[in-house]
């Protein structure tokens, strides 16, 4: 049975079935200010304390737009290869919600700011697919509703009302839960590399309303449900996997599929129907003729697609062409414009140090970052930006590998050191001595006084038991303190026993 | 002291600068006539206290020097623009209670300029209505009486308690809006002068909205020159307002040179509805003949959409509202009704089912309708279209002439309940003032000749975006040829 | 077209008004006399029209990301009917 994770398949009584997933992205833009107020938009804080009245929606109150919000639209637009619309339209999206203090929400319908694009995903098995984007709009978040604090009441708090989000439409080209995993994933470092978004999903300001149906394979369409709000990618994976098999039942026990709005629960890792959004919905856009349609110039683009860093597909294949980095070593370096600019920064510094082209450092550099460096962050769960050891420090470390300087071993142990102190390799080093030994006369004495000592050890070898050899590099390195350089002591201790 | 609400703002201006009365008893005079003018219920909420005090800055401030022209002058505010701390109701149950801690930009502007606040006056509920019959807080009734009638008349509306406050003589200006006609028809129900500026003149930023493509706020005053004073105080570039046009003011009153030779007057055929009492068509003829006198050249034109644009305005304006009143929703201000099942949606549709009155529901229900699935293309975006060909032929027209005359409304002032029954009957008040709204240009209603039972009747006066100067000057020139000065007997005042 | 008592029942639910049960009969008459009137529309030809955007003439104006506003609670919640720890309160909703 294949995993209806990766495959996208389900294996119904009656046969196959396969997924078809398209995301709704709802991205909070990173401005200083709400979509269309001057209120705050900074996270946790009292409640109804960052609500203008325009936020509120108190009598008489207008909609001024924010530049930074639609820069930054265009922005993301322009990093996801899509269709820039010099000509969109505010449009009002009129429902009854406790947190929608209008009684509608700013949005765009028919004309977003943002028209077609995609993305490329990198699946598991090494191969990848493009992802289409339908469009990418901006419009007002919603307040936040409170339904656990009161027995009979809901609490509404306004903070987020208002602020801008970016809603990025994805066409149904997702067929399993890993490609929606990684496509989630792929946009998310996408917005973080250019800042348009933060991409913090526990803080709710990137979250996803995934719409999932199943269908035959060759056959159209069938029938959609969105389930809201979805806040990890592993819950959004999750929530596919339940909601594709609760279709399958429905449909192979001779059922319908209902299009409407769930809900997923984490604990019981389900879906359900949303009570409040049980009517069907006709929610009357309209132009808001509060907003003129939203116009700029290719100047106003130019200016923002310059403003763009390398984005990670183009990266990656730089990291790859120019570092000779595997693929795995540049995915995984390039997931963050952090990790990446601290590779290269380290890359370059050792460059210098060493002497030598980047390329042949480059691939050592990579698996010290990921693996040591890496490997200590998400231990103390440090991000990549506070780390207590610098690129250039990095470097240094390497360099004093590679220079003979220090044995992997003590370079382990000095990292240990470093991470913990915060003070550089070489600072470490003198401190405590930490000098390989690579000398050949000096460990040739060390070596005739260890095989001396050891004569029952030296006879066992010699009676054919290989394996000693092992004990008679403990020794020396022992008596050198871990000094010695393990290769010089294997190479000259062969040469001894042998002769 | 009655003498004293007599006086015009220009004429009151000049009498406080020469020192012969003072903001204080030019305020005290008024508030003394609010008393027995409730019985034409023309304000919500009166504003004594509050307007003595600011007659007493105004005088120290006139006083230490030159101030600006509504220096000390009381006016009435319609109960639609917020005000800071004073109960603002927008004529509706449902804001009976809300108290703005906020100001409206055009009433800020006015207060700025040193003006007094008397009171905020009555008005059709959300601004909706023709005749101020749909307020939560009863009918205003007109001043104005026919000929030896005791029959209480309608002032018009929305604007109803601003127009008779002004006709009433209990201020001596007041601010009203116009979505359709609601500054312009009431004040010539009640024989003042009306003036809805350009849309995007003023600003919209704290007046409570009714359809926000239309609404604008405007002056209601005695005579033009008032008008003019009150508009350039009004009127502002305001960053808090998308549709506010930064352009610089001018003196509005600089206008009124009085000169309008050469003027090219355009009189659309299509104006001269069935059905339209021969008085009003003699008085329009007589409007041309006044203007033809001072030296302007009448040019016929042709507005070929008129007939269209009422009913364009009857699904543009309540789509707009049907989503702007979303909000009264009893959660974060205003009445509010738990409904019998308990459940949000059941205070909701308790609050807005008690809340709003008979005809703003009405409205939400049309505007709901035609934005709803399967009727949006049909009836909102058809109304967009027309309203565009509606635009479209006042931009041809300007290019041959320079202002438009037409009759204010197709009536006088009618008896109370008169047309509450027919919805359309009522509607059909605004026939000469929405075709203006809806292309977004600014109109005047001066008071031109009454009608066989005594009423005042008004001539409108409609000009291009931003020309509120030539509306100014020919409604000036209309005003001195009409000569219009008669005043409602004083029959709601039993100490008189 | 024409409204019957099922869709004035649909709108008004939409539109979160609650209608006394004597009023659905007037209501619709009225209603669709309106409706009726509003339709002389369909004699315009409008097939080469635009719809009306903004009817004023000027662009649509940007503001500075800047925070200029709010951090007033105690004004956004002073005419609140129900105000709980800084919260606004409503019935409780089940989702
Ligand atoms: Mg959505
Ligand atoms: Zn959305």
């Amino acid at each position: 049975m294949s995993d209806p994770r990766t495959s996208g398949l389900i294996e119904g009584a009656s046969g196959d079935w396969e997924i078809v997933i398209g995301l709704e992205i709802h991205a909070q833009v990173i401005s200083q200010a709400k979509l269309f107020s001057g209120a705050a938009t900074r996270f946790g804080a009292e409640p109804n304390s960052q609500v203008s009245l325009v936020d509120a929606a108190m009598p008489g109150m207008l909609p001024v737009i924010n530049r930074e919000c639609i820069r930054q639209a265009v922005r993301t637009g322009l990093a996801l290869g899509a269709q820039i619309n010099k000509y969109s339209v505010f449009d009002r999206k009129n429902y009854f919600y406790a947190d929608l203090p209008q009684g509608y929400q700013i949005s765009q319908y028919k004309q977003p700011i943002v028209g077609p694009g995609f993305v490329t995903i990198d699946l598991e098995d090494g191969t990848s697919k493009d992802i289409g984007i339908e469009r990418l709009h901006l419009e007002q978040d919603a307040g936040k509703s409170m339904h656990d604090q009161h027995p009979d009441l809901t609490f509404v708090d306004l903070n987020r009302s208002g602020i801008a989000l970016m809603e990025i439409v994805s066409k149904p080209d997702l067929s399993s839960p890993a490609e929606a995993g990684a496509y989630l994933k792929k946009i998310r470092t996408i917005v973080r590399y250019i800042g348009s978004c933060d991409g913090n999903m526990e803080q709710g300001s990137m979250r996803a309303d995934v719409n999932v149906s199943v269908r035959r394979p060759g056959e159209g369409l069938g029938t959609r449900c969105e389930i809201k709000n979805v806040n990890s990618v592993r819950f959004v994976m999750q929530a596919i996997v339940y909601e594709a098999s609760r279709q399958v039942d429905v449909l192979e026990a001779g059922g319908t599929i209902a299009l409407e709005t769930r809900l997923f629960d984490p604990q019981q890792g389900e879906t359900r129907p949303m009570r409040s959004k049980e009517e069907a919905h006709d929610y009357r856009y309209f132009p808001d003729p509060d907003l003129l349609p939203l116009e700029f110039d290719d100047e106003f683009i130019a200016a923002a697609r310059a403003s763009l860093p390398e984005l990670p597909d183009l990266k990656k294949a730089r990291f790859e062409a120019d570092f000779g980095l595997s693929p795995y070593n540049a995915e995984v370096l390039t997931a963050e414009r952090q990790s990446a600019d601290f590779y290269e920064e380290l890359l370059e510094e050792l460059a210098k140090l060493s002497g030598k082209p980047a390329k042949e450092v480059a691939t050592r550099a990579a698996n010290w970052v990921i693996g040591d460096l890496f490997g200590h962050l998400n231990k103390a769960a440090v991000a990549i930006a506070d780390s207590p050891v610098s690129a250039a420090r990095g470097a240094e470390l390497l360099q004093l590998v590679d220079d003979g300087t220090l044995s992997g071993r003590m370079a382990k142990d000095v990292f240990e050191e470093m991470f913990a102190s915060g003070r550089s390799a070489s600072e470490i080093v003198a401190e405590k001595g930490l000098r390989q030994v690579s000398d050949s006369g000096e460990l040739e004495t060390i070596i005739d006084r260890v095989l001396a000592d050891n004569p029952t050890q030296l006879e066992q070898y010699r009676a054919g038991k290989d394996k000693v050899l092992g004990f008679f590099v403990g020794q020396v390195m022992k008596a050198t303190a871990g000094k010695a350089n393990p290769k010089v002591v294997n190479e000259l201790l062969a040469k001894k026993l042998k002769g | 002291m009655s003498d004293l609400r007599d006086l015009k703002i220009a004429e009151a201006r000049d009498g406080l600068r020469r020192g012969e009365y003072t903001s204080r008893e030019l305020t005290a005079a008024h508030i003394e006539a609010m008393a027995p003018a409730r019985e034409l219920n023309i304000f919500i909420t009166e504003t004594a206290d509050q307007a003595l005090v600011m007659a007493e800055a105004a005088d120290k401030r006139l006083k230490a020097g030159p101030a600006p022209s509504l220096t000390g002058i009381p006016l009435a505010i319609k109960d639609l623009f917020c005000t800071k701390g004073v109960r603002t109701t927008a004529g509706s149950r449902m804001l009976d209670e809300f108290v703005p801690t906020y100001e409206s930009t055009v009433s800020a502007n006015l207060w700025a300029d040193g003006a007094v606040m008397l009171g905020k006056t009555n008005m059709d509920e959300f601004a909706m209505g023709s005749s101020n019959e749909n307020s939560y807080f009863g009918p205003v009734l007109n001043p104005w009486r026919a000929a030896g009638s005791k029959d209480n008349l309608v002032p018009g509306g929305s604007s109803g308690g601003s127009a008779a406050a002004v006709a009433a003589k209990v201020a001596m200006g007041a601010l009203g809006s116009d979505t359709g006609g609601s500054i312009r028809q009431p004040a010539a129900f009640t024989g003042t002068v009306g003036l809805k500026p350009t849309y995007g003149r003023c600003s919209r930023w704290g007046m409570v909205a009714f359809a926000s493509s239309l609404d604008q706020a405007g002056p209601i005053t005695r005579d033009v020159r008032d008008a003019a004073i009150m508009l350039t105080s009004m009127a502002s570039y305001d960053a808090q307002d998308s549709t506010s046009i930064e352009r610089p003011v001018p003196d509005y009153e600089a206008a009124l040179s009085g000169d309008i030779r050469g003027l090219k007057v355009g009189i659309p055929e299509e104006y001269r509805i069935d059905g339209m009492p021969p008085e009003i068509e003699a008085l329009w003829l007589e409007g041309e003949a006044w203007l033809k006198d001072a030296g302007a050249e009448m040019v016929p034109i042709s507005l070929p959409h008129t007939s269209y644009a009422l009913p364009t305005y009857y699904i543009v304006a309540p789509a707009e509202a049907s989503s702007n009143l979303a909000r009264y929703d009893g959660v974060r201000y205003g009445f509010r009704k738990p409904g019998t099942g308990g459940s949000l949606s059941d205070m909701y549709e308790a609050t807005r089912g008690e809340g709003f009155g008979a005809e703003v529901q009405r409205r939400i229900l049309i505007g709901t309708y035609v934005l709803s699935a399967g009727y949006y293309d049909a009836y909102y975006l058809k109304a967009q279209k027309v309203r565009t060909c509606i635009a479209e032929d006042f931009r041809q027209a300007f290019e041959s002439v320079d202002v438009i005359l037409t009759p204010t409304a197709p009536s006088a002032a009618f008896a109370l309940g008169a047309k509450s029954a027919d919805p359309i009957a009522m509607y059909l008040n605004d026939v000469f003032t929405v075709p203006a709204s809806l292309a977004g240009l600014p109109g005047i209603s001066v008071p031109a000749g009454r009608s066989a039972e005594g009423l005042p009747l008004g001539l409108q006066i409609i000009g291009r975006a931003f020309d509120e100067e030539s509306v100014i000057r020919s409604a000036g020139v209309l005003e001195a040829a009409a000569g219009f000065d008669a005043r409602p007997e004083n029959w709601w005042d039993s100490a008189k | 077209m024409s409204v019957d008592k099922e869709t004035l029942v649909k709108v008004a639910r939409l539109a979160c008004l609650r209608l006394a049960a004597e009023k659905l009969e007037p209501l619709t008459d009225e209603l669709n006399n309106i409706l009726e009137w509003i339709e002389t529309l369909n004699e315009v030809d409008t097939e080469a029209v635009a719809p009306m955007t903004s009817v004023v003439e000027t662009d649509l104006r940007w503001r500075r990301d800047e925070v200029t506003d709010g951090d007033y609670a105690a004004d956004v919640l002073a005419n609140a009917p129900d105000v709980q720890y800084g919260f606004y309160a409503v019935p409780k909703v089940i989702e």
